[in-house]
């Protein structure tokens, strides 16, 4: 259980460059060896505010890649959407600020033992931190289809570099300003009839992922799901980001999208009881 | 270094120092033992546990204050039976003294708590949790009514015998709180553990709504600190004889220190847990270093330091 955050450290790291990305900012920060330790769909937790914050909890961020051959040592990328007062505090760090991260969180990506076919959905960021996944997924021999979505342009987060590491990338919008109009939902139910995808990686709002798990259910393909709930601790002990899952018996126990999460298998969840008493 | 009696005691149970995790702040111990020894502080008090697993209430379970949080959890845990094949004997592999929080219903509830927990060995206290504020009905705090608080402490005293300490964990939320905590203590209570945290509320301005999903909450943190050092002064100004397991809002050594001075024997660290999983280590270093740069040589001497007379 525990074991889960068995490489997690808290350490003091260093914002080496914060740029802005659309609505969103990219931010770099040297993490040093732990790098070599992060999988695609862990978390970090980052203390924000300063010293003498009135902030007290801890900001939760997907992290988006890794490398640890930079010319600054092992680095991860963050995309953060400024909403909050701990977010827009984070996007206003400059090169060089110092920053107090817990990091690696959470559970990660499961990734396929054989080269199967796979698609990535992102909602949003939440599409970022399948960037990441895409490069493990290609080095495995998978095909890897992605799809995203968002209300409008400006909030899809789709670096050119990132497209590399996928086979092909669609685009939705609701508005329509990008791609083509409508959600990211609605071709998946054409694409797992016609292409033999084994796997469903998602991340992205809570809607999205519940959409995903209507279409996969009863179907073949495994989903897996990034999830989010907001979080106090981000490292097990506050029992606030908890969702109704099922167990393989069928019992249904809350559990944490921080340490029993953040990707959890989109079957197991009971979407129909998020935020419902059980 | 000058010689500090760094060692403390709750009732006759020992502890070599006095820093301890709050109940429900730190599950039993597991997820926090990734991040120091737990053997190093003065003892894991465990989430309050009831008798049967519990799910809790739904979500959004906690909202983020100035200086402080509630919560919402009402009592999710694995049930007494589970919790004792499981999270003890990983504490005693830890080496960890160990407080186990319980949480009833009804009366009887904690008696037959106490009585699954009398032959349990490696346990050096128990804390009566009387006052989660998370529960379905108001009704249900006893630690608000003074003849249920001590019909509660009465029956767990008669259950588990003279040998384990009980710690009353009381609420803030009364108009008079020394007389509650006259009140246990004279039903067999050895020790106080104040505050439980304050009853709060956040509307959501989006849905013109309570924000959390069981509406009210705990509020913890910084916010609620002055609170629980008045409750620890005006209780230790009553019966200076009864040692009392200070918390809330605690997130330095000067803010141990507070409490101690004004009556705390330990100091239970909840919500600065979560912003940062090492604050129980460093408060406790720098309650330490404080202690001996004021010219304390044991805790014993710092505890209600306020309450002494004026000099002259």
């Amino acid at each position: 259980m525990a074991l889960i955050n068995k490489n997690a450290s808290q350490i003091l790291a260093t914002v080496v460059s914060n740029k802005r990305v659309g609505q969103y900012h990219q931010l770099i920060i040297n993490i040093g060896d732990l790098a070599t330790v992060c999988k695609p769909g862990n978390f970090v937790a980052i203390n924000v505010g300063g010293e003498n914050s009135r902030m007290i909890l801890r900001r939760a961020f997907a992290i988006s890649r890794v490398s640890s051959s930079s010319t600054f040592g092992g680095t991860m990328e963050l995309i953060v959407a400024p909403h909050g007062q701990g977010s827009k505090w984070l996007c206003a760090r400059n090169e060089g600020s110092v920053i107090d991260v817990i990091v690696p969180l959470g559970t990660a990506f499961g990734i396929p033992t054989e080269p199967v076919q796979v698609l990535l959905v992102g909602g949003g960021y939440g599409s970022a931190p399948l960037f990441g996944l895409a490069e493990v997924l290609n080095a495995r021999g998978c095909r890897v289809d992605m799809l995203l979505g968002a209300s409008t342009a400006s909030k899809i987060y789709a670096p050119m570099e990132g497209k590399r590491s996928v086979n092909s990338l669609r685009i939705f919008t609701e508005d329509g300003s990008m791609g083509q109009s409508g959600r990211v939902t609605d071709p998946i139910r054409d694409l797992i009839n016609d292409m033999n995808i084994a796997v469903i990686y998602s991340c992205g709002p809570m809607a999205m992922l519940s959409a995903i798990d209507a279409i996969t259910r009863g179907t073949d393909v495994v989903h897996q799901c990034a999830v989010e709930e907001s979080m106090a601790c981000g490292i097990g002990i506050c029992m606030t980001c908890v969702l109704p899952v099922s167990d393989t018996e069928g019992n249904i126990t809350m559990q944490r999208s921080c340490i029993d999460g953040p990707v959890m298998d989109g079957a197991h969840v009971q979407w129909d009881k998020v935020g419902k008493a059980l | 270094m000058t010689a500090l009696d760094f060692s403390t005691t709750l009732g006759n149970a020992w502890f070599p120092a006095p820093i301890f995790t709050a109940s429900g702040c730190a599950s039993s111990g597991r997820e926090l033992s990734q991040f120091f020894d737990l053997s190093d502080i003065g003892g894991v008090v465990t989430k309050s546990v009831m008798m049967k697993a519990r799910t809790g209430r739904p979500t959004p379970r906690m909202a983020e204050t100035p200086s402080g949080m509630l919560n919402s959890i009402g009592l999710q845990g694995p049930g007494i039976d589970a919790f004792i094949a499981k999270d003890i004997p990983f504490l005693i592999e830890q080496r960890s003294r160990i407080i186990v929080s319980i949480a009833g219903e009804t009366v009887e509830e904690y008696s037959t708590l106490a009585r699954k927990l009398r032959s349990v060995s490696g346990i050096s206290a128990i804390e009566v949790n009387i006052s989660c504020p998370n529960v379905e009905n108001r009704g249900l705090v006893f630690a608000c009514d003074p003849e249920a608080s001590r019909r509660v402490i009465d029956g767990v005293r008669r259950t588990i015998g003279g040998e384990l300490p009980i710690i009353a964990k009381l609420s803030p939320d009364v108009t008079d709180l020394p007389s509650i905590a006259r009140g246990v203590v004279d039903a067999g209570a050895d020790a106080l553990a104040l505050i439980n945290t304050v009853l709060g509320m956040v509307i959501n301005l989006d849905t013109m709504r309570p924000h959390l999903g069981g509406k009210t909450g705990g509020l913890s943190g910084p916010a609620i600190r002055p609170i629980a050092v008045r409750a620890i002064y005006q209780v230790h100004a009553d019966m200076p004889q009864v040692p009392i397991l200070g918390m809330g809002g605690v997130t330095s050594g000067k803010d141990a220190l507070e409490m101690i001075a004004a009556g705390a024997s330990g100091i239970s660290i909840g919500t600065a847990s979560f912003g940062n999983p090492t604050a129980i280590m460093s408060i406790q270093n720098e309650l330490k270093e404080l202690l001996i740069t004021k010219g304390f040589t044991s805790i014993r001497q710092a505890i209600g330091f306020a309450h002494r007379p004026e000099e002259v």
